[in-house]
């Protein structure tokens, strides 16, 4: 296993845009502590997408919470270029893994308010907002309430929602853990192709083999409990891609040896959770 | 499924609703009327329904009806109005501050409960024997259901819209007025819409009790006078007034908060 002296970032081609430096984060005192993210350190180069994968409850969001800026008072640093992040930073746009929009403004609405808070004059909010729905597939639907769309439309509206904001780092936590696999893998083509159109920076929290595989150029595996930096994985699928990849052996491959580090952890979690259950049934 | 009886066709028409509506009315007006002909209800408690839509003219024609109507709308106006404009910042307030919250909500829902309108004597003392006096009972009685639901409306705001606003960096006021605001209104417009109900029953229940003004004072006279498809009239109007407001309501709602 890697420990965090030995998982810098890459250090080929360009500096890293987004430094993810030593951070630790604990939640609780003594006994009852929880160790979220354990001196997680790694980077992610300018127009690169680098996915953070992990079983559920390793602090995968925890880490997104701190690198948006929403979730103060850790260890370590954030930092953009040589900047430390002190707390939601205008180069971070966040998509959220739960339904993000506005039910009370249209699509259009939606994805033009970062523009409204900022004052921008309403054509170059409508310009704006346009090209962006456009991007991510939904130029019939500018005048829908989020209630008339299905939830991988919404999640693209959100989507689009941050994107019109132009930010340097794009941050998503699972936005398409709440969708079916096939929805996924479409989703996933548009999340390609808008990644090659724009060299968007992104970084993916997720805990989904193929969409991780699908989409990044690097994989950070996390541990489970206390969340550690397992191992980073290079994936050199070609680009451009599309969803047609996951048939490929390369790609069976990646996904083969990738599972082959998260089972035991998958597992240890998997473990865990049973074993909280039962201690609260003895107790009840 | 393309061949569909009859039935399902007409349910779907858009007047199919509102004249089934009707038609119970109506009905049911018939199967009182049959009862009190046929002796099986008091015609001397309960009037012919006949009768009463028979005294709507004369109520118009004798009693002055529009202008009691005024006095009554108006009563019952500026009470809404004025629970809105402290109910609902009394709610924001509440949120805002959880030590006010913590400290008076259990005593706002209990004056929601508490039957204010039997306190009118001390009201009349206060505030003399006028429209004022009805006024405030109203507002009294009506402003808890809109300051709660306010505040329920408020704490009800999804914390990933929180998050949004935070990831975007934006102030408290544009936090309030963008997304708080706008995510509580379906909950405020409820509570305005129970709070009218209470500043109308109070209002002619004052109206009625103290013999003062609009609609509740007629309604106590025809009573008195025993005049009772008068007095059933006279409730239609009350009626009438109150759908009028909640259409009115309705619009206000729809104008803020397009529904999709």
């Amino acid at each position: 296993m890697a420990s965090p002296s030995d998982t810098r970032p890459g250090t080929s081609g360009d500096e890293p845009l987004l430094v993810v430096d030593n951070v630790y984060k604990r939640f609780g005192e003594g006994a009852d502590a929880t160790i979220a993210v354990d001196h997680m350190s790694f980077g992610v180069k300018p127009g690169e997408f680098v996915s953070v994968i992990g079983p559920s409850g390793c602090g995968k969001s925890t880490l997104f919470n701190i690198i948006g800026g929403l979730l103060g008072e850790y260890e370590g640093e954030v930092r953009i270029g040589s900047e430390r992040i002190m707390g939601p930073h205008p180069a971070v746009g966040m998509v959220f893994q739960e339904e993000s929009t506005f039910p009370w403004r249209t699509v259009i609405d939606n994805v033009a308010f970062p523009l409204e808070l900022r004052g921008a004059p309403k054509s170059e909010r409508l310009d704006k907002a346009h090209h962006f729905i456009d991007l991510v597939g939904l130029a019939n639907f500018e005048k829908r309430y989020p209630s008339q769309l299905s939830g991988g439309m919404r999640q693209r509206v959100s989507i689009a929602r941050t994107l019109v904001s132009e930010p340097r780092i794009l941050l998503m936590d699972e936005p398409f853990a709440a969708l079916d696999e096939q929805t996924r893998l479409l989703l996933g083509d548009k999340i390609l192709q808008i990644q090659q159109q724009l060299h968007q920076t992104t970084l993916l929290i997720t805990h989904n083999l193929t969409e991780a595989v699908q989409l990044s150029d690097r994989i950070v595996v996390m541990t489970y409990r206390p969340g550690r930096l397992k191992r980073i994985v290079n994936i050199d699928l070609p680009r451009p891609r599309t969803s047609e990849v996951v048939g490929s052996d390369a790609f069976g491959h990646y996904v083969a040896e990738i599972w082959s580090d998260l089972r035991e952890e998958a597992s240890r979690g998997m473990l865990d959770a049973e074993a909280s259950v039962a201690r609260r049934g003895a107790r009840g | 499924m393309a061949d569909r009886g009859g039935l399902p066709r007409l349910l779907a028409q858009r007047w199919f609703a509102p004249t089934f509506g009707l038609a119970t009315i109506v009905a049911v007006f018939a199967v009182v009327e049959a009862l009190l002909r046929a002796d099986l209800l008091n015609r001397y408690i309960l009037p012919f329904p006949s009768d009463v839509v028979l005294a709507l003219g004369r109520v118009v024609t004798e009693e002055n009806i529009l202008s009691r109507m005024g006095d009554t709308a108006f009563e019952v106006l500026a009470s809404g109005v004025l629970v809105v404009l402290v109910g609902v910042p009394a709610g924001a307030l509440f949120h805002r501050f959880p030590v006010i919250r913590a400290a008076l909500e259990t005593w706002v829902a209990a004056l929601a409960a508490a039957p204010v309108v039997l306190a009118f004597p001390l009201f009349l003392v206060l505030f003399g024997r006028g429209q004022k006096t009805i006024i405030v009972i109203s507002f009294v009685y009506g402003v808890a259901p809109v300051l709660l639901k306010t505040l329920e409306g408020l704490s009800a705001t999804r914390p990933v819209l929180i998050n949004v606003g935070r990831s975007l960096n934006m102030t408290s006021s544009q936090m309030f007025w963008k997304i708080l605001f706008p995510s509580a209104i379906p909950s405020i417009f409820t509570g305005i819409r129970l709070s009218w109900t209470f500043c109308l029953v109070t209002v002619v229940a004052v109206e009625f009790l103290v013999n003062l003004g609009g609609l509740g004072q007629l309604i106590n006279d025809l009573a008195e006078r025993y005049d009772l498809p008068g007095t059933y009239a006279g409730i239609t109007f009350v009626i009438l007034l109150s759908v009028a407001f909640f259409i009115v309501l309705e619009r206000v709602e729809n104008w803020l908060q397009p529904a999709p």
